[in-house]
């Protein structure tokens, strides 16, 4: 066959696609509500996970204070504290982090970042907020359906997560199912776009290797995410037929309230595999973005290139890549074949390997830095700190026989919450702070900012550190109430106790930095176009915030990577990626 | 400066609490010690790795704070270094892993002088049975279960008559003897959880799961439940007695065998309909 | 797990492929310099949609290789009874391969400019997609006469849910192929047709490879096939 080449618009490099391709809203209806602009959505989809966000922050107090305080709080009941529990998990890991990292960050930083005027099919990506709000929405009407939302824990399993012993069993389950299933329609959508983006709309001299790591970071995740939810669509569809049709995809034979049921012959663990095939990637999905965008924030912040760039880059890759050949490490105890441990604890532990140099690099670019101690930076070392922590306490649960007492306590909870709870939040917050002004074109409130730093880092880690004893003592995970044990002493009491306190005090910090993102918006300082002479590509926008199409009349070219800082010899300690190529000339007339 | 000493502290008040935590794993009742090593040698290794890196962190940041003046390095990357530092983790994580694969060989690989013993959850409370006089168990199926019943023997199956039947009440184990405890369901996951014990395993509808160990202590043990089963997951409790063997003989003597809980004259009519059709 | 542990490894090579021609291995800090320096490492030339046809085909073929991992994994339970396969699935596949024919047709008359050829194309794959989904129904409703009903065995389940899953995924591109043929009604130019109609053909082909895959599973073939090749390699 013949190849006849496209006409000629698309074959042209992005670069020199005229400006009336782009789509030009016409209304304010189209322009702030049902817009196709990247970053109308960026923000559209950052409110909605914040806001959802914050039920789960609501939710995670009512189960502290029964932990700590149990019996006191009589409004809060067995059935009611697993529905917290549930809610808090599914909220905080899919709607809000996947959310917030791929849909907001992702739509606001991958076109500008990359040089291009917008997503490739702006159209799908306002759907693909729309259906993710839809989810949302039918997420947060099982607070309000008969018998409440589902209690089975965020992992779902079955057969219980079906049974009439779980609270949610009638509407809660269902509805859950069902809008997980739209969220990962939604998600593909807006998948397809920053990939897509990634891949054709770059700009002109911005290679691979030019590209800044949250970039880097994004587009692995969403590559990973693409791939990787499907399995989480095709359990929760099996899972609604044993529901609602009364199949036994995963439903063996078994006695209800002493009722034989019409079930029989399925296999819960089938279902535990195609969770977990999703849910181990879902880790690095909320992960890679936070190492993506934290190498960004100490480089800019410590104005020093990062070190080891193109390990960094391949550690993304190779991280992305086995982590979809570690995902049984969550089933140790699930009563799979035993001689699978072996497999996939070599497997876990060997992605310590790339993700331990992803740690010796951020360090490393600190040493013999200029290090600017700003909000984003505290951030970004609080981050490394808690990453470092809970990736560590990764090493136990992955060493499949350590395992094995330690799976189902609180070690777990403590573990996952510092490790992809605290440490991409504090990403999100690092993230918030540094582009608050390119979004806004005002800085956020500085002091307000180092005390949220401080409140909710110690505390972060005064909740999580000691909570990993606890299991070790054997405390298991997901009572709403320890009751009379031998081995509950009377000091897994008091610090039960401690660590709800603390948890209130961080909660409320938050309020602090919710009021200064609004109150920065009206009189905070304005921050001009590059606050924080950073050489990235969305510093370099002519106007701040950024105008429809981003770049008004001209692509930007791209002349270096993303992280020349601190150049010797250059005339400031930063060099744009659009700056072109200095002649001799100019060389000369540098001091 | 002051933020240099906060990230120090935190690394070394991290330090110090695991040294002086009150809160510290319950003392072992079975041979899995070797667990316990494998969890001390990953304390010590992870905890220097944490250690070092956050001290290197806040020696960072005092030595390199911002001053008027001060210029970065510029430095893309050191290949030597990153090597080193690849190939030390390396090692590293095979001196965790390695014991790791040990003994969870050890943990997979049942003694063949095991005594089998079986452990079932149902939605909240345990049933514990016990091979008879012939060394085995005989088999099980949900429909079987009834209220004389209760762990859904099959009637038919002689192995199954002299088999020792605890429901609703405790468990006793000899000292000394290594068990196979085989684990079964009604309803949904459990796990049968004692952590004096260390080793677990969940317990699914419609299939048989095991772990072995040997219990080195006499005592009496709590039994949780630690796989999320639904409502009363916290109740689910039963008591575990380690006894000396003596003891354990004349516990052992009180128990009811499945043919005398649940009547002759039934196993009977239960054969003659099975033979009937 | 392994069907869909192989198709991974598939996207693996693909996606390896592709950096390797990426200079991943290049110091970006020693390459300063303009557009031109580093050729072949710029952004991807083809169309936008094309890409994004790729990246779609590659979500949807891991759920169905997703499904049929979760096919082979509960056929190993003991409850399972393979379930008859109603004669009319074959008529269904001829038709199936016959739409993706009209539509290969079509998209050859737009490289050859013959207008004709790509209605005559268009149609002709339209309907002979949507004779493919009322043979499935027709094939649903035999079924459930001969009282293979969804739920009395897994074989069943997965008969109905996988067929369900491959038939909403045509639906969605006849949506595509409406569209396209409507630009035509509308009396576009060619050059506006050559993207739309290569797209709805590679969907086409995607889709007929999925059926006759899911078709090699819900017979048994597959299973037939992957017993000879453990014989062959033991």
């Amino acid at each position: 066959m013949v190849d006849v080449p496209y006409d000629a618009i698309a074959d042209a490099p992005p670069a020199e696609v005229p400006e009336v391709e782009l789509y030009h809203p016409k209304s304010w209806w189209t322009q702030y509500v049902f817009s196709q602009d990247a970053k109308v959505i960026a923000i559209q989809y950052s409110l909605t996970a914040t806001a959802i966000g914050l039920v789960a922050l609501v939710l995670s107090w009512m189960m502290r204070l029964q932990l700590g305080f149990p019996g006191t709080f009589s409004f809060i009941d067995a059935n009611q504290y697993l529905q917290f529990i549930t809610m808090h998990g599914m909220i905080m890991v899919i709607y809000l982090l996947t959310a917030l990292f791929l849909g907001g960050f992702g739509n606001y930083l991958i076109p500008l970042m990359v040089g291009a005027r917008d997503m490739v099919f702006p159209y799908v990506n306002m759907l693909s907020y729309w259906v993710y709000l839809l989810a949302v929405v039918v997420l947060a009407s099982t607070f309000f359906v008969p018998g409440g939302p589902t209690g089975a824990g965020w992992t779902l399993y079955p057969p219980q997560a079906i049974l009439s012993g779980t609270p949610g069993q009638d509407w809660g389950i269902v509805l859950m199912l069902a809008s997980l299933i739209l969220f990962i329609i939604g998600f593909t959508m807006g998948g397809l776009n920053y990939v897509v983006t990634v891949l054709q709309a770059r700009t002109r001299g911005m290679t691979l290797m030019r590209l800044p790591l949250t970039v880097w970071g994004i587009f692995t995740a969403t590559v990973m995410a693409l791939l990787a939810f499907p399995a989480l669509f095709v359990a929760s569809v099996m899972m609604l037929f044993d529901r609602l049709l009364g199949t036994s995809f995963f439903m063996p034979a078994l006695i209800e309230m002493g009722q034989q049921m019409k079930y029989g012959g399925g296999s819960p663990i089938l279902f535990q595999h195609l969770f977990w095939f999703f849910g181990h990637p879902e880790v690095y999905i909320v992960a890679l973005p936070a190492f993506g965008i934290v190498s960004d924030l100490i480089s800019t912040h410590a104005r020093k290139n990062i070190f080891g760039y193109r390990m960094m880059v391949w550690a993304i890759v190779g991280i992305g890549a086995l982590s979809f050949v570690v995902w049984a490490h969550h089933m140790y105890v699930s009563g799979m074949h035993p001689h699978f441990g072996f497999f996939f604890a070599t497997t876990t532990l060997i992605i310590a390997i790339p993700t331990a140099i992803k740690v010796y690099n951020w360090v490393l670019t600190l040493w013999r830095g200029d290090i600017h101690l700003t909000v984003p930076m505290l951030f970004a070392l609080g981050f490394i700190i808690t990453f470092v922590n809970g990736g560590l306490t990764g090493l136990f649960l992955g060493n499949v026989v350590v395992d094995v007492p330690l799976s189902d306590t609180m070690f777990v909870v403590a573990h996952f919450h510092m490790v992809m709870g605290v440490a991409p939040i504090m990403v999100v917050l690092g993230a918030i702070y540094h582009w608050y002004p390119k979004v806004t074109g005002r800085m956020l409130d500085d002091w307000m900012g180092k005390f949220h730093f401080w409140v909710t880092f110690l505390g972060a880690y005064l909740i999580f550190f000691p909570m990993h004893y606890l299991g070790l003592q054997g405390v298991p995970r997901r009572y709403h109430d320890l009751g009379e044990a031998a081995f509950i002493t009377p000091n897994v009491h008091t610090l039960n106790a401690f660590i709800t306190v603390v948890a209130l005090i961080v909660g409320f910090a938050q309020m602090v930095f919710l009021f200064n993102l609004v109150w920065s918006l009206f009189k905070g300082k304005a921050s001009g176009g590059n606050p924080w002479r950073a050489t990235t590509l969305e510093w370099q926008t002519p106007e701040t915030p950024p105008g429809h199409g981003n770049w008004g009349k001209e692509l930007p070219v791209v002349y270096r990577w993303a992280y020349d800082y601190s150049v010797p010899g250059a005339a400031q300690d930063f060099i744009p990626q659009n700056q072109p190529r200095a002649t001799p000339a100019l060389q000369g007339a540098a001091p | 400066m002051v933020v240099a000493i906060v990230l120090l502290l935190v690394a070394v008040g991290s330090v110090l609490f695991h040294i002086y935590s009150p809160w510290w794993w319950t003392p072992i009742a079975t041979n899995w010690r070797y667990i316990d090593d494998t969890i001390n040698i990953t304390f010590w290794i992870t905890g220097a790795v944490f250690f070092a890196v956050i001290a290197f962190m806040a020696y960072c940041v005092f030595r390199f704070h911002h001053k008027e003046g001060r210029q970065a390095a510029y430095n893309p990357e050191n290949k030597k270094l990153e090597w080193w530092l690849t190939i030390g983790t390396a090692i590293g994580v095979g001196a965790m892993l390695a014991p790791g694969l040990v003994v969870w060989h050890q943990y997979v690989t049942v003694p063949a002088d095991a005594t089998e013993i079986e452990v079932m959850g149902q939605q909240w409370s345990w049933s514990f049975r016990l091979p008879g006089k012939d060394g085995r168990m005989g088999t099980t199926d949900v429909r079987y279960v009834s209220s004389d019943n209760p762990m859904g023997l099959n009637p038919d199956d002689q192995h199954g008559q002299d088999d020792v039947v605890i429901a609703s009440d405790d468990l006793h184990l000899p000292i000394g003897k290594p068990v196979k405890v085989l684990l079964r369901s009604l309803d949904v996951l459990h796990d049968f959880y004692v952590p004096e014990f260390r080793a677990k395993m969940d317990m699914v509808p419609g299939m048989v799961t095991y772990f072995w160990m040997t219990p080195i202590r006499t005592g009496t043990f709590d039994v949780l439940c630690a796989e999320l089963c639904g409502a009363a997951h916290a109740q689910m409790r039963a008591k575990v007695f380690v006894d000396e063997e003596s003891d354990y003989r004349a516990w052992l003597e009180k128990q009811k065998t499945f043919a005398e809980l649940s009547g002759r004259s039934a196993v009977k009519r239960a054969t003659y309909e099975s033979g009937g059709k | 797990m392994s069907a869909i542990i192989l198709f991974m490894a598939v996207i693996a090579v693909i996606a390896g492929w592709w950096l390797s021609q990426q200079r991943l291995m290049a110091k970006p800090w020693l390459e300063e310099g303009g557009i031109g320096d580093f050729p072949g490492t710029g952004a991807m030339t083809w169309p936008a949609a094309k890409i994004g046809l790729g990246v779609f085909l590659a979500v949807a073929g891991s759920l169905f290789a997703l499904f049929t991992s979760a096919y082979s994994m509960r056929m190993n339970m003991v409850d399972w009874r393979a379930m008859p396969v109603p004669a009319l699935l074959w008529f269904n596949t001829g038709v199936l391969v016959l739409s993706s024919v009209a539509l290969q047709w079509a998209y050859v008359a737009t490289r050859r400019d013959n207008m004709n050829g790509v209605i005559v194309g268009l149609c002709a794959g339209g309907a002979s997609a949507v004779t493919f989904l009322v043979g499935q129904l027709l094939a649903w409703q035999q079924l459930r006469a001969a009282g293979y009903f969804v739920a009395s065995n897994p074989a069943n389940s997965f008969f109905y849910m996988i067929t369900a899953a491959h038939g909403l995924h045509l639906m969605g591109g006849l949506v595509a192929l409406g569209r396209t043929t409507a630009k035509v009604w509308r009396g576009a130019e060619m050059a506006q047709l050559r993207l739309s109609v290569e797209l709805c053909t590679i969907y086409w082909h995607f889709l007929l490879l999925v059926w006759l895959v899911l078709l090699g599973l819900l017979t048994g073939w597959t299973d037939d096939f992957v017993d000879i090749c453990r014989r062959l390699l033991s």
